[in-house]
């Protein structure tokens, strides 16, 4: 693509003659993900940058309106990857708030079970990431060690460390076992010493701290009129978070903060992810100790999820529900209707406009992905910063280019 | 959820607005001549200051549509979790709407993404350009009379063996 005029850019021509181009990604180890910069440089400061994506365009909408709401949840695996699991519950909210179903409490507290894991999972990487960029590679190895442990739950819990495909239509693929409790009650137990050793690793690190603070400041009215959610808009001081304002599944349970900054700086937003992962393990203590017992699935007259084989093979209502749902012309009935779901989601909101037409198709599924909006920023925050804070803006913005290009 | 003072407000300002209510979200269907004097009215005097999402739904095959794109906006207050959805519909052969740019920067991307998937032009948009596909690309994929195997872009690029070198 030839360099175009930034849509932001106000130097004029005159000015851009003594400039530098540079271009960055969209194969460079820096980036972390397939994306690509154009910078505009004058020595090694950044005057402009223009963002082109596009590279990791597999076109996830148009296939959500070809595969079925159950089978579409292996394709939110592959939006965030680093934190499938937290997608799979935020589709498969969305579906159920579009069809009024309500999971029963065993698998509301599994599902907020395993979105703070995938949180803390993605918050590690992303805070690990800005390390190493910016130098701290012990940092790096010290947050990707916890990291094999949620992924170790995940295994114990759905057979998938990566691509889990963990919910489904009113319920889960399988109830959570004894072993992949006690799995995260050793985590809970282990996780706050490696939180500790992290902090003591960076937090009040000299080198860290002067390249992060003051760099890719963005205020408060800013990241509201560019639409910033999660922890980054947190970082600048706007206190909305979902699970608070607008409590989904069992978040009205459990005793937790919203973390916030007021600095609004690259560090300002370390700080966050790192507060919020001792505050989803307090989330998930409550929610294993407070476990209900009972049924993860939705009641099987419902005719949502597909029943156990016992009770396909002894009940009639079983053998029915297996019948309508497995059956090509029949499956879920959904209304045709409209409807916008949100999950906070770690990178902050993820939501799903499902437009439904009555087949178990989605008519139009359309993500609301953060990385998107959070990226447009990009130009914004490092416009005057040194050709250096590029990396430590772009991992402080935590950008998943699957996400990001869907 | 927003509160029922808040639609009343809407609703007498604008006596054209059809609001429509399900599983406790507000929708607020509009005229595509009036879409951004309500959401200026929405951002300026209702609080609702953040942009959520733009995007679009083909209704070309949908049951009892009548217009062919429906536009979403989706509009939230910053401080609580109340959103409000705000759509309006446009028609072939000119699919156009003025751009909210003006109102919220982080629209910039937003529209872009609708012009490149359902090529819905935003009149006063700076920046109308392809965002996540190629720029010489030709179609608009999110159509619902654009196949999901492609119309053989994929075929027109050419194939390096290594005999070529």
């Amino acid at each position: 693509m030839p360099l175009q005029r930034s849509e932001l850019s106000q130097a004029t021509d005159e000015v851009q003659e003594y400039l530098w181009t540079m271009n960055f990604g969209p194969q460079h180890p820096a980036t972390h993900t397939t994306l690509r910069l154009i910078l505009k440089l004058e020595g090694e400061r950044v005057v402009d940058a223009d963002c082109d994506i596009g590279y990791l365009h597999s076109g996830f909408e148009k296939l959500a309106e070809h595969l079925n709401y159950n089978q579409y949840v292996t394709i939110t695996d592959r939006m965030n990857y680093v934190s499938p699991m937290a997608n799979n519950v935020a589709w498969h909210l969305a579906v159920e708030k579009l069809m009024g179903l309500e999971v029963p409490p065993r698998c509301q507290y599994l599902r907020v079970i395993v979105a703070e894991l995938a949180r803390i999972a993605d918050h590690l990487v992303c805070n690990a990431a800005v390390g190493l960029d910016t130098g701290a590679f012990t940092f790096f190895m010290y947050a990707f060690n916890p990291r094999e442990m949620i992924y170790d739950i995940f295994e114990a819990l759905c057979g998938a460390r990566f691509t889990n495909s963990y919910t489904r239509v009113g319920g889960l693929m399988y109830d959570a076992s004894p072993k992949a409790i006690e799995l995260i009650r050793e985590f809970l137990r282990k996780m706050p010493r490696a939180l500790d050793d992290m902090d003591r690793l960076l937090t009040r690190n000299r080198v860290f701290v002067d390249r992060t603070k003051g760099i890719g400041v963005l205020t408060k009215e800013e990241a509201i009129n560019r639409g910033v959610t999660g922890p980054i808009a947190r970082a600048s001081g706007v206190t909305r978070d979902l699970r608070k304002d607008e409590p989904y599944l069992a978040y009205s349970d459990f005793d937790f903060q919203v973390c916030c900054a007021q600095g609004g700086d690259c560090y300002a937003r370390y700080l966050v992810r790192m507060a919020e992962m001792r505050e989803s393990l307090k989330i998930i203590h409550q929610a294993v100790e407070n476990l209900p017992s009972g049924p993860v699935h939705v009641d099987v007259g419902q005719r949502a999820i597909i029943p156990d084989k016992w009770q396909v093979h002894s009940t009639i209502e079983g053998l029915i529900t297996h019948f309508e749902i497995i059956m090509q012309n029949r499956g879920f009935e959904v209304p045709c209707e409209e409807v916008y779901c949100a999950t906070e989601s770690p990178n902050g909101e993820l939501g799903f406009y499902i437009v439904g037409d009555g087949s178990p198709y989605a008519y139009r599924a359309r993500c609301r992905p953060p990385s998107f909006v959070h990226f447009a920023l990009f130009p914004h925050l490092i416009r005057g910063h040194m050709l250096g804070d590029v990396v430590a803006v772009l991992g402080s913005l935590n950008i998943i280019a699957a996400e990001l290009d869907r | 959820m927003v509160s029922s003072e808040t639609i009343q407000a809407i609703q007498a300002r604008f006596p054209s607005a059809e609001i429509t209510e399900f599983r406790k979200q507000f929708r607020v269907c509009v005229p595509r001549e009036i879409v951004h004097d309500v959401l200026r009215f929405l951002k300026d005097e209702c609080g609702f200051t953040l942009i959520i999402d733009i995007t679009c739904v083909d209704y070309l095959y949908y049951p009892k549509a009548k217009d062919r794109f429906g536009v979403v906006y989706i509009v939230g207050r910053p401080e609580n979790a109340d959103r409000l959805i705000v759509k309006t519909f446009v028609n072939d052969p000119e699919p156009t709407l003025p751009t909210v740019t003006d109102l919220w920067e982080g629209a910039r991307w937003l529209e872009r993404e609708v012009w490149d998937m359902f090529g819905i032009r935003f009149e006063g948009h700076a920046n109308l350009r392809r965002i996540l596909l190629p720029e010489d690309f030709q179609d608009h994929p999110l159509r619902k009379d654009y196949p999901l195997q492609g119309r053989g872009e994929r075929h027109n690029i050419p194939v390096v063996t290594r005999d070529m070198g």
